[in-house]
Parts: structure tokens; C-alpha cells; sequence
């Protein structure tokens, strides 16, 4: 299958199909509604199935019950509807049911906007529901890395039993590139031997609860969960660099905000100013070890968001006081441009320019 | 000498000793419906979903497949299991908070989206698990530990009449309201029961069977005069009958 030219949302679509996901339950809203009409049309052609729900509480909840039966599910929305899910999610993860949310986030607080936005970084990587929890974060920032990030979260959600989440920008589900989706080789068998599908002879009842009366008994429970966390700490992390190596400054970003700010450390560096890129892939797990490379010798980092200033805390919390920890942010979906990063840069790592 | 047994504990229920207040009559609903499961030789293949209220633990007590949901999602829930699984049986065990309030959009949708499951709802006019507050079903004066001056039109409405509601939509195909205040109505309170599940066999959509029940301890009244509270004050307000019988189940 060669190059084909997409909508963001509609890659995502199609990306989960070939993950093999058969089943997603949606709710329309603004700037993701492609990828659920999308659904509607593509689920039934593979002999899958899409409903709409009557809201993104009974969406997720759908998805609880469909994630119970073992097959590979799907919902999808974007911030305020996201905020709905959360309920829903803090179950999936108390369960212990695997599922791919993805969140195509806008500007809020509130109704807010339907503009591009990351304003919902803390809502996803610190939990959001209640109970002690965290969440697979995942955010791509090209159409490409869509198809592989989609499949990643479906096989880390199968391997680790837990709800992944996909995060990107109204920009990213609007924007159109070509994308190619190959044949991924290991799209994985799990063991789901504790799906509720019926006894038919298989033993006693299954029972899928989030539910432990006894306070001993769900410390142990959430022991095991954060042990899990651990793993997911130590094999899921995912991050790209660029231009680190030799840089005095480094800037953090994710998702398309990460594109124009890697146009700004272009332009930087051809006025001989040596700036680097640190981009999260991985929200939560969030990617420690490169600034611990870089923490000692650099002379600040800057984060980068399309929000009043949320990664900002796990970048400080990676750097831990070894370098000042400088922010640049547009919030209220207003996308940042490369002029102003670009001017953020020669404001902090310029010099005294004549 | 051998004796014959002439009575046993349905093998639609597990062993473990339930949980409820004596007089409550959830352990008897249980009861009903595992007999219907081992009547139909369905157990195998059925997955239940529990709800949030004194039921919350019924995944322990049916002897079949059980997921618990959030407090009134256990429609949407079940609606994920059964599209995925269109060949096995889905039922919810919910209660009058969980069903009538938070849940009620949930129950709605599922009905009208003729979701091929049945549902079991539990009115016993009051929230138990929280200790006896007002729950949509509450009737008009019944004092609760929300409404301790009695039910009031003016302040709190008036009660749902859940089976008329859902009756109204179209993708509802059997509909009936039961109570279990005396052996007559807990016979039929099965019959009911088994044809909700029959419903469900033949394909024909949503199916719903309202049982009333007593809740002694947040009523304040022994486990006799709770039965008579319920024919007396609940019979009148919440009438048994079959409220929707599409074709088919007889």
C-alpha cells in the first residue's frame, strides 16, 4: 500500500483499524468528529461495529463492557467530553481493562474553544480520574507517526491491561499528510483468559470489579497497580531529540507544537545560536533520562505549549534544580509561531544583540 | 433409607452467604433470577452486570459471568457486552438510585436503541447503601433522611413511573412491573422474569421487569410490615401490569 493523503482524525481511524480494532463507541464532537464518522463508515466493512452513544459517559461505559469481552475497543473525544470519560477511565484502570481513548484537545477551560490546544496535559498524564493512578500518554506529532503510535496503544493497552490514552491538538486532527500504513509485524497475541465471555465450561464465574471493601486488600491491589506503573515506567517511555548534542539551551515541546519549535531552532542555529529539541513521545511515561543527560552542562531548558504552562512540571521535576527552566506558551487556542518561539530563543540564548 | 430432596438452592447462585438486611427481598430477587438462568440452561451463557447501591456485590452471588459498573452505567455497559457478544444472554441488576437517577439516561438510551438485554429493576423507593435518603421513586410524604419532613410536590416533584416511561419507546419489547410482597406475586414476579430472558432469546429487544421490593432498615419497619407497606402505599402509586408486550413472547 503506498502514500495516501489523510485527515488526522481519519488516520487515527484507520490506524486502529489495522490494529485490529473492531469496535468504537463515540459521541461527536468538535475537532474530532471525522475520525467518528470515519468509524461509522470503515468498522462495518472490516465486520466490526460503531455505535453512537448518548453521551461520552455511556461511550466510555460501553467501552468498559465491550473491553470486558477481551476484543480490542475504542472511543474517542475532545477536552470537555474527555473531562466526561474520566469516570469512566478511573474504572477501566481499577478493572484493569484494556481500551485506546484518544483526546484531540481544545482550547478550555469550560466550552472554551475548538481550537488547538494542550491544555489538557494535566488532566491525562496525573490521572484525572479519582484514585491513585496513571495512564500510558501518547502524543504524536505528524500524520505518520499516528499509524504508529495507534497501533503501539493498543498493544501496550493489551500487554499491560490498562487504558491507554492518545493525545494530539485540534491541529493534528485537522491537518492533512501522506501517511503509509505498513503491515506491522508483531501486532501480538495476549492471554485474556479473564474476559467475561461466558463460562462455557471454562471454570467458575469471571468476575471484572473494581470494587475491594477491604482497605488491606485494595492497598495491595493498588500496590499491584502502581508495581505495574513501574513496569510501564521502565519499558514504555518514548522520546525524540534534536540537535542536543552541542546545544546550550535545550527546548521542550510535544505534538505539532514540537514542529514550529524545531522551524525556530532552525532558524537559531543558522544565526549560530545552539538550541536543541527534547519532544516527549511519551506524555506519561514521561521521558526523564534526557534531561538527566543534559541537565548538567546545558544553561536552561525552555517549555514550549499551547498552554499557560503544564509539561513545565515534569520538565522541572526531570531537570530538579540542576538548570533554570524558562516557559513560552499561547493558550485559549492560539497556536504559537515560529517568529515568537523563535524570538523566545534569541531572548534567553541570543545574547545582546546590536 | 433414602430421602427424596424435594427442594434445593438454585445452581444459578453461588454459595456465598449474601450480604443484605434481614427482610430485604434482593436476596429473593437474586433467587429468581438464577432460577430462570438454570431453567433455561443459560448460565453458561450469560454475563451479568452489577450496579452501585446494596446490590453492588450481586457479581458474588450470580453463579455466571459478572462485571461490576459505575453507579448507573450498568445499560451502557451491558449494551458494550451484548454487541460484541449478540449470541449470549446480558443482564443488569439495578436498584431505584441507581436506575432512576444517575442512571436514568442510560436506561433510556438502551431501551430506545431496542439494546437486546434485559434489565432488573429493583424499587424499593429509597437509596439503602447510603442510609435511606430520597431516591426518584420516593413517594409523595414518605419521609427519607433527605426528605425528613416527607416527600414534598413543591420542592422535590413527583415520583417516576419508570415502566410507563420506558414503555413509550419503541425499541422496548416486554415491559412489566412486579412486586414480591406476598408468594402469589413472587410467582409471577419469575413468570415475569422469564419472559424478559425469553425476550431476550427470541431477539426482540429490550426488556425490563420492575420488582418491588422493601428496604426494612431505611424504612424503619419489621420485615412483615415492610411486605404490607408495599402492597399498601407502593401497589397504588407504581401498578402491576405488563406495560409492553411486543409480539412473540406469550
Amino acid at each position: 500500500m503506498g502514500k495516501v493523503l489523510m485527515k488526522g482524525n481519519e488516520v487515527i481511524a484507520e490506524a486502529a483499524v489495522h490494529a485490529g480494532c473492531k469496535y468504537f463507541f463515540g459521541y461527536p464532537i468538535t475537532p474530532q468528529s471525522e475520525l467518528v464518522a470515519y468509524m461509522a463508515r470503515r468498522l462495518p466493512e472490516v465486520g466490526g461495529l460503531f455505535l453512537q452513544a448518548e453521551s461520552e459517559i455511556a461511550a466510555i461505559n460501553m467501552v468498559y463492557g465491550a473491553a470486558g469481552t477481551g476484543v480490542r475497543v475504542m472511543t474517542s473525544s475532545s477536552s470537555p467530553g474527555f473531562s466526561l470519560k474520566q469516570e469512566g477511565i478511573s474504572y477501566l484502570v481499577g478493572s484493569e481493562l484494556p481500551a485506546v481513548i484518544c483526546n484531540i484537545v481544545r482550547g478550555g477551560p469550560g466550552l472554551g474553544n475548538i481550537q488547538p490546544a494542550q491544555s489538557d496535559y494535566f488532566q491525562v498524564t496525573k490521572g484525572g480520574g479519582h484514585g491513585d493512578y496513571n495512564i500510558p500518554v501518547l502524543a504524536p506529532a505528524s500524520l505518520q507517526e499516528i499509524v504508529e503510535l495507534t497501533q503501539d496503544a493498543f498493544d501496550i493497552a493489551d500487554r499491560y491491561r490498562t487504558p491507554v490514552i492518545l493525545m494530539g491538538d485540534g491541529m493534528l486532527g485537522q491537518m492533512m499528510e501522506p501517511v503509509e500504513f505498513g503491515e506491522r509485524s508483531e501486532t501480538g497475541t495476549f492471554n485474556k483468559e479473564w474476559a467475561t465471555t461466558g463460562t462455557r465450561g471454562d471454570g467458575g464465574p469471571k468476575i471484572i470489579t473494581s470494587l475491594e471493601l477491604d482497605a488491606e486488600s485494595l492497598e495491595e491491589r493498588n500496590r499491584n497497580l502502581q508495581r505495574k506503573f513501574a513496569m510501564i515506567k521502565e519499558n514504555e517511555v518514548r522520546y525524540e531529540t534534536y540537535q542536543i548534542a552541542d546545544a546550550d539551551y535545550i527546548l521542550v515541546a510535544f505534538g505539532t507544537v514540537a514542529r514550529i519549535t524545531m522551524n525556530a531552532i532552525n532558524k537559531a542555529r543558522k544565526n549560530e545560536v545552539k538550541v536543541g529539541l527534547i519532544r516527549p513521545i511519551s506524555l506519561w511515561p514521561f521521558p526523564e533520562k534526557p534531561f538527566i543527560e543534559t541537565r548538567e552542562r546545558v544553561k536552561g531548558y525552555i517549555s514550549v505549549e499551547m498552554s499557560a504552562g503544564q509539561m513545565i512540571e515534569d520538565v522541572r521535576l526531570a531537570v530538579n534544580g540542576f538548570a533554570p527552566v524558562d516557559f513560552f506558551g499561547r493558550t485559549g487556542g492560539v497556536v504559537p509561531t515560529q517568529e515568537e518561539i523563535y524570538d523566545k530563543i534569541m531572548s534567553i540564548a541570543g545574547g545582546i544583540r546590536v | 433409607m433414602t430421602m427424596k430432596a424435594v427442594f434445593k438452592k438454585t445452581c444459578g447462585l453461588t454459595d456465598k452467604p449474601t450480604h443484605y438486611c434481614p427482610g430485604c427481598t434482593h436476596g429473593l430477587i437474586h433467587r429468581l433470577v438464577g432460577e430462570v438462568l438454570e431453567e433455561m440452561d443459560i448460565l453458561e451463557d450469560t454475563i451479568g452486570v452489577a450496579s452501585v447501591g446494596c446490590s453492588v456485590l450481586s457479581y458474588e452471588y450470580f453463579n455466571c459471568d459478572m462485571i461490576q459498573a459505575a453507579h448507573g452505567r450498568a445499560p451502557a455497559v451491558a449494551s458494550g457486552v451484548k454487541r460484541v457478544l449478540p449470541d449470549r444472554f446480558v443482564f443488569t441488576y439495578q436498584g431505584d438510585g441507581d436506575l432512576a437517577s444517575i442512571g436514568i439516561s442510560e436506561v433510556i438510551h438502551a431501551a430506545a436503541r431496542g439494546e437486546n438485554i434485559t434489565v432488573i429493576f429493583v424499587n424499593n423507593a429509597i437509596y439503602g447503601m447510603t442510609g435511606g435518603q430520597m431516591a426518584p421513586t420516593t413517594l409523595i410524604g414518605q419521609k427519607t433522611a433527605t426528605t425528613p419532613f416527607g416527600r414534598d410536590v413543591s420542592i422535590q416533584g413527583s415520583p417516576i413511573k419508570v415502566c410507563e416511561m420506558i414503555a413509550t419507546l419503541d425499541g422496548a419489547a416486554y415491559i412489566e412491573r412486579v412486586s414480591t410482597h406476598d408468594v402469589l406475586h413472587i410467582q409471577k414476579a419469575k413468570k415475569a422474569i422469564k419472559k424478559a430472558f425469553e425476550t431476550q432469546k427470541k431477539g426482540l429487544g429490550f426488556s425490563m421487569i420492575e420488582v418491588l421490593s422493601t428496604c426494612p432498615t431505611n424504612w424503619g419497619l419489621d420485615p412483615a410490615e415492610s411486605l404490607d407497606w408495599v402492597k399498601d402505599n407502593m401497589v397504588p402509586v407504581y401498578p402491576l401490569s405488563v406495560y409492553k408486550n411486543c409480539e412473540g413472547v406469550k
